[in-house]
């Protein structure tokens, strides 16, 4: 038993496993929130207001949805770069540039799966609104509510999502030992060194990462339903 | 109607797509009518061989000499061996002797032979470190005043040369703030050298590529080189077929054959000399450095 503890001491260590952890975590919820703030209020505005090229628009949006994250990885990386547009802010293998990749990565998922879902409920809850006589603020605050599962949803997408991602944060953030190594660009050096149990050891904790998440979404959305009596 | 339209030209897409590929297939096929075709042979590499394109240019004059299609896989030197251990491939081509020797002596390899070297170059920016052959120097002013040092740190064959360096001199290198380990490739450890303005021990080859390829010219220059602790060998080495038994060893050892041949050890020294006006790698077959 003090063997695998020490074993496991050593790998801890000489990975870094415990700052890619730390760094997993501040990168996806950082760019998770900055995603779910505009991704649900562009989503919202999105359904609420009819345009010219609004079809042109969610099309897009659709398409990012898919996108590779190793595309976005590439024009973050050359946005970035000493000599590109934004060298100056010497941003480049920071957690800050990963954290501005991942969010042009998730901002599109979150405000995609919000807009659908708007685009279904938010008209009758309106409808039900203006009988009620409630103020614009107030109708906002309803939706909000009424739609706070699938909020909740596209946010627990979104942040699924920000730790799975390799290909963006391994070329934004260069996989530097103790400052831009995640979870999983520790995998894929350790997959490159032919460590494999400690490769399946990281990834199973990434996999019990996830596990809680979805874990605690449920537990609030069951919670909810048997809270609503009518 | 609409949507059949869409379907339709999905199918039309998708149809274009296979017909090409299949195509390509064909014209392949049709290549080398002299020799007798006799499958594939499964190398793991290191980067260096595959970046540097020497693979890409030995491996259309192997086929023609032998008839075998050699295919490979660029990794760490680490990487590479584990894969021979476990039989993933056919055979290894790896730049780290030590790890070899080892590999031979705990039966996975079948003999090493050594077949040519190249040399690694500390590069960076002009300034502050002078062009020297002093690579003490160099490594030790580094440490000293903190300058930008970008390390491989993924366990490969140059990673283990840049550790061999530090260790002989007693030195630690993480005690310097800016030396990053990158845990990536030579070529991603060159282009984050260039943006952070840093130092790097590279392979010439790999080097000389990048710089003369890159769409952004490399703004790093060679600041230390010529050193005996810089040379390079590399040797080949079959996986042994009494412990994987279906690797290919005929193939494997046709490819070894072949590249110490006088034919293999010509075709070694002329690559790369018209695109960069030096070989970027130096046969020596049957000698070690």
């Amino acid at each position: 038993m003090i063997e695998i503890v020490a074993a496991m001491e050593r790998f801890f260590m000489n990975i870094g496993a415990m700052d890619a952890i730390k760094v997993t975590l501040i990168m996806a919820i950082s760019s998770t929130s900055i995603s779910a703030v505009v991704g649900i209020t562009f989503g919202l505005l999105l359904e609420r207001h009819n345009f010219m090229g609004k079809r042109i628009i969610i099309r897009i949006n659709r398409t990012l949805m898919g996108v590779p994250p190793v595309v976005i990885g590439l024009l973050v990386y050359l946005l970035l770069m000493r000599r590109g547009p934004l060298g100056s802010l010497s941003l480049l293998f920071t957690i800050q540039g990963m954290i501005l990749a991942q969010t042009l990565i998730i901002t599109p998922i979150i405000s995609g799966m919000v807009y659908t879902h708007a685009s279904r409920s938010a008209p009758s809850i309106r409808q039900f609104a203006k009988t009620m006589g409630a103020s614009k603020w107030q109708t906002n605050v309803l939706m909000i509510k009424e739609m706070k599962h699938e909020l909740y949803f596209a946010i627990v997408a979104g942040f699924g999502r920000s730790i799975s991602e390799v290909g963006a944060v391994m070329l934004v953030g260069g996989n530097i030992k103790g400052s831009t190594r995640t979870m999983t660009t520790a995998i894929s050096l350790l997959k490159s060194q032919g460590i494999f149990t400690e490769g399946v050891t990281l990834g199973l904790l990434l996999l019990l990462m996830a596990f809680i998440l979805q874990w605690m979404a449920d537990y609030f959305q069951r919670e909810d339903t048997t809270d609503e009596n009518y | 109607m609409y949507k059949n339209w869409q379907t339709i030209l999905l199918l039309f897409f998708v149809s274009l797509f296979v017909v090409g590929c299949s195509g390509n297939d064909g014209a392949m096929g049709e290549k080398s009518p002299g020799v007798e075709e006799k499958g594939k042979v499964m190398m793991a590499t290191t980067t260096s061989t595959a970046d540097t394109g020497l693979l890409d240019f030995l491996a259309p004059i192997f086929k023609e000499t032998t008839g075998y299609t050699l295919a490979w896989t660029a990794v760490g030197t680490g990487e590479a061996l584990k894969m021979g251990e476990d039989g993933q491939v056919d055979l290894v081509l790896v730049h780290a002797k030590s790890s070899e020797e080892a590999f031979v002596a705990e039966g996975y390899g079948v003999e090493r032979f050594p077949v040519m070297y190249n040399d690694f170059v500390v590069v960076g920016p002009k300034e502050p470190i002078a062009h020297t052959e002093d690579i003490t120097a160099v490594f030790t002013r580094i440490t000293e005043e903190k300058l930008p040092f970008i390390s491989r740190g993924d366990d490969s064959g140059t990673h283990k040369k840049e550790k061999g360096i530090w260790n002989a001199m007693g030195m630690d290198p993480t005690t310097n703030p800016q030396y990053l380990e990158t845990g990536q490739g030579m070529g991603a450890t060159l282009t984050m050298a260039d943006e952070k303005n840093g130092y790097c021990l590279s392979d010439r080859g790999t080097y000389l590529k990048l710089k003369n390829d890159a769409t952004l010219t490399l703004e790093l220059h060679v600041v230390c080189e010529g050193a005996s602790d810089l040379l390079n060998q590399y040797g080949v080495i079959a996986v042994n077929p009494q412990i994987h038994p279906r690797v290919n060893f005929l193939g494997a050892n046709a490819f070894i054959q072949w590249i110490c041949s006088k034919e293999g050890q010509e075709a070694i020294k002329g690559f790369g000399v018209e695109e960069y006006g030096q070989a970027l790698f130096i046969p020596n077959a049957g000698e070690d450095r």
